[in-house]
């Protein structure tokens, strides 16, 4: 139920991003989905990858600071108020939501919103609770 | 004006004389009184009666830094503590601060320099003194201020901070006179003006201006912005604090060392010899006349010059060129010392920090700004914003609680701190440019 999301370490200045993405394109690795967090001195580049091994181990071995998380990637209805439906039953639990951010994705009736949660057991079996689907990783690095 | 004319007007042979009979009487002194001395001067085979002129000072090992850190803390007082009134204490390079100790004679001694000091830029009985230096183990605070007590002039102890209402209390009580640093004048200067008040409209009329490095062309600007004369002074907690040297009114030329306390000598700090007067490199200092904490040719790190040519105020006493810079690594952020080995140590002790960093120094409008940059790798990676800026905020406290000086910390990726020779570049200093 968990989607192992790779997590980059950017400095606020030109030309780092570009450089991720030149590296995991000459490695063969296709990003799936990424977001990017910044701040006035550093960003936090968030990618969900088809080959999580070797886009780890490119990065790293090209100097970048690259850490791992578990995320949650959650259908959701692709109408007004399939988000706010999801984000309610959530917050009436009590999960606080870290970050998250939404999949590329090509067709479908669906959106994928990954999720990252403080307590991501006690958020899926909610989420299974509720009916609402989760991905299993796999499917997602294929999508 | 003067303030003690027999000892500051000395022809140069009655000043040698005096100085050889304290020079014996302080070897004496540390010889019988301080074990660390005592093995010091076993080692090179001196004993007291060996210093028979002032040449035979060569004959003497240094103290440095390192050997007051060795005693800590209080390993090479001459004077038991019966006898000890006052401690102080400066940042010690390795998180223990270098403490100082003072006899009843020694904080005498003190006030009595800070008199002659104030006495240099005309200050006198019937003047306010507005004291700007941080009181507390800091020396400057309360140096200046038994020292102004001494010459009979009314002290304000506003010590550091609060620049608004200092500007008040300038404005309102109207001091003649203000101690400070260099760069917080400017900053009140700076501060006023944001105010609205006219600084010709004060009293100031002078201002002893030190604890950190300053430029010509910043005594101009203090001179012009405050309209007062801008004068430099010169210490250090391990010889006394502040009043070891002063520049005097009439001259503004050099900075009179008070001789007859304090025996100076300029040494190459890579030969270690001597040089000849006029030439610039380390200052190295013997103290005369301390009873609780003397030292045998310290070596200060500042590197100068000294002149014995007369001065046209009619002291006799040597003269050293402005600060030039240091001959080791201490960086002076906003008056207090900060060595880059102190920073490592905090670091050192945050988990999971690299101990790769690179300081940077700059100079914001007249502030000193210190930035540490620091390499995140794995170990202290988040993927969480809060968690990086949470990382950078508790080593900005740790260094604050340390150091005392505010810094910024930039989280930099692996590998950007250039190396060189398999060592880091730890040091930039903007300041000058």
């Amino acid at each position: 139920m968990k989607v192992e999301q790779i997590s980059v370490f950017l400095e606020n200045k030109a030309g780092r991003l570009a450089e991720v993405t030149r590296v995991l394109g000459e490695a063969g690795v296709n990003i799936r989905a990424l977001s990017l967090a910044d701040t006035t001195d550093f960003g936090i580049l968030r990618l969900i990858v088809d080959k999580y091994d070797t886009a780890r181990e490119v990065l790293k071995s090209k100097g970048f600071t690259v850490g791992k998380t578990e995320v949650v990637a959650i259908e959701v209805p692709d109408r007004p108020g399939g988000l706010a439906s999801v984000l309610a039953t959530l917050a009436q639990a009590g999960i606080n939501v870290e970050y998250m951010y939404a999949f590329v994705q090509h067709s479908g009736k669906n959106a994928v919103i990954i999720f990252r949660f403080d307590n991501l057991d006690d958020a899926i079996s909610i989420l299974q609770k509720e009916g609402i689907h989760i991905y299993r990783g796999e499917e997602v690095y294929k999508l | 004006m003067i303030f003690d004319s027999e000892h500051e007007t000395l022809p140069r042979e009655a000043l040698e004389g005096l100085q050889l009979r304290r020079l014996q009487a302080v070897v004496e002194r540390v010889y019988h009184l301080v074990p660390f001395y005592r093995r010091r001067l076993d080692e090179v085979g001196v004993k007291p009666e060996h210093i028979r002129t002032l040449a035979d000072l060569e004959l003497l090992p240094f103290t440095t830094k390192q050997d007051i850190r060795d005693n800590y803390p209080f390993g090479m007082f001459a004077a038991p503590m019966e006898q000890i009134v006052r401690l102080h204490a400066s940042s010690g390079t390795t998180g223990k601060p270098t403490p100082v100790g003072y006899t009843q004679r020694d904080l005498d001694t003190w006030a009595e320099l800070i008199a002659r000091t104030l006495t240099a830029g005309g200050v006198h009985r019937g003047d306010i003194v507005h004291i700007a230096y941080g009181y507390g183990l800091f020396t400057g605070g309360l140096g200046f201020h038994y020292g102004a007590e001494r010459l009979g002039a009314a002290v304000i102890p506003v010590s550091g901070g609060q620049t608004r209402r200092q500007i008040m209390l300038i404005q309102d009580f109207g001091p003649n006179v203000i101690c400070c640093t260099p760069s917080f004048a400017l900053y009140l200067a700076e501060v006023g003006q944001e105010m609205g008040v006219d600084f010709k409209e004060t009293k100031l009329r002078v201002g002893f201006f030190g604890a950190e490095p300053w430029s010509e062309a910043m005594r101009t600007e203090i001179e012009s912005r405050l309209y007062l004369d801008a004068l430099d002074i010169y210490g250090l907690s391990e010889i006394i604090g502040p009043g070891v040297g002063v520049e005097c009114l009439e001259a503004k030329s050099g900075l009179h060392l008070w001789e007859d306390h304090f025996l100076p000598e300029i040494i190459d700090p890579a030969t270690l010899e001597r040089l000849p007067a006029g030439e610039t490199g380390e200052l190295v200092i013997t103290t005369l006349t301390k009873e609780a904490f003397p030292l045998l040719r310290y070596r200060t790190r500042d590197v100068t010059s000294l002149t014995y040519n007369p001065c046209k105020c009619g002291r006799t006493l040597a003269r050293m060129s402005r600060i030039q810079g240091r001959s080791d690594d201490m960086l002076i952020i906003r008056g207090v010392n900060v060595f880059p080995s102190q920073i490592e140590s905090v670091l050192m002790d945050v988990p999971g920090v690299a101990p790769h960093y690179q300081l940077i120094v700059e100079r914001e409008g007249h502030l000193d700004t210190l930035e540490v940059r620091v390499e995140v790798d794995e170990a202290v990676f988040s993927d969480e914003v809060k968690g990086l800026q949470t990382l950078a905020q508790r080593i900005e406290r740790r260094i604050k609680d340390y150091l005392t000086v505010s810094v910024k910390v930039k989280l930099v990726e692996p590998r950007t701190i250039p190396r060189s020779e398999g060592k880091a570049q730890r040091v930039i200093d903007r300041r000058g440019q």
